[in-house]
């Protein structure tokens, strides 16, 4: 019988450190689309904080409660990032295993927010886009959930079968951002 | 050109994609007869000044949009979701 073995999205590619950034991928136990049914959000949130201790977030926001975050990630839906779901949510949403479809990446570092930028057409600024603020929007001409995870971390969600080519984007963003850094250290 | 998403926010063009002019809200009856499935989906304005579009956020949150804007300056002058207009259904 074959032996199956389980890669990572990224497996193989990362990590990789370039100036003063770093990009890794995270391995997540599962990833569950959350859709509440009409009417039903609030039923929802209360079931998802008893369960896993995050209320539903509103749009552009996610929060963390030990290691499993809940994300906002379009109309009516959220991605609870971390934690398999609870059965019990199915009462309430539409519940969808998306633990595969997705690659988990984390940008770390003093300039990783003038690498996306390059990337992004979102405003990564500190004061716009506060630690824990989420935005569904583009890494190049790929779709992304881009997440600050902190005051210079950023988790970002690729679809998995873009992941080899959304580490190549990161990779030459990250070497952009050091070389021009190089040269207006130098002399 | 930026839309301002109800949910998403100030975002840059490139993340919309654009169907047409809001007449695609107002569906005729199955048995509308001809003249009212040709102008359906056939007869268009082409108006220089205010227009009102669907657009799709299709890289950002998946919601359908009505945008009203003037063509000739590309002013943004309203968007709202489409199914705020047209009752569709909340989660909320
Ligand atoms: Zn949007």
């Amino acid at each position: 019988m074959a032996r199956l073995i389980a890669k990572s999205a990224a497996s193989g590619l990362l990590p990789i450190e370039i100036g003063t950034v770093t990009l890794t991928e995270e391995t997540p136990a599962a990833i569950t689309a959350l859709m509440p049914f009409a009417g039903k959000l609030r039923a929802l949130s209360a079931a998802l904080k008893a369960a896993h201790g995050v209320p539903f977030p509103g749009p552009n926001r996610s929060s963390a409660k030990g290691g499993t975050r809940v994300c906002w990630s379009g109309l009516d839906q959220a991605f609870l990032i971390g934690d398999p779901a609870q059965a019990d949510l199915a009462d309430h949403a539409a519940v969808v295993d998306q633990t595969d479809a997705w690659a988990v990446l984390h940008l770390e570092g003093k300039d990783a927010a003038e690498v996306l930028a390059r990337l992004t057409p979102i405003n990564l600024g500190r004061e716009h886009f506060k630690r824990g603020h989420a935005a569904r929007s583009l890494i190049g001409h790929m779709t992304a959930l881009i997440i600050r995870t902190g005051a210079q971390g950023f988790t970002i969600l690729i679809f998995r079968s873009m992941a080899a080519t959304a580490i190549h984007e990161l990779d030459v963003a990250m070497r952009g951002v050091a070389a021009r850094a190089a040269v207006q250290s130098s002399p | 050109m930026r839309i301002t998403c109800p949910l998403c926010g100030d975002r840059d063009s490139r993340e919309f994609s654009i169907r047409g002019h809001e007449t695609y809200l107002d569906r005729p009856a199955p048995d509308a007869g001809e003249a009212a499935w040709d102008n359906y989906l056939h007869l268009r304005d082409n108006p220089a000044g205010e227009t009102a579009e669907l657009w799709y956020h299709g890289a950002g949150c998946a919601a359908w949009l009505r945008v009203r804007r003037n063509t000739l300056t590309h002013e943004v002058l309203k968007v709202d979701l489409v199914r705020d207009l047209t009752g569709g259904d909340h989660a909320d």
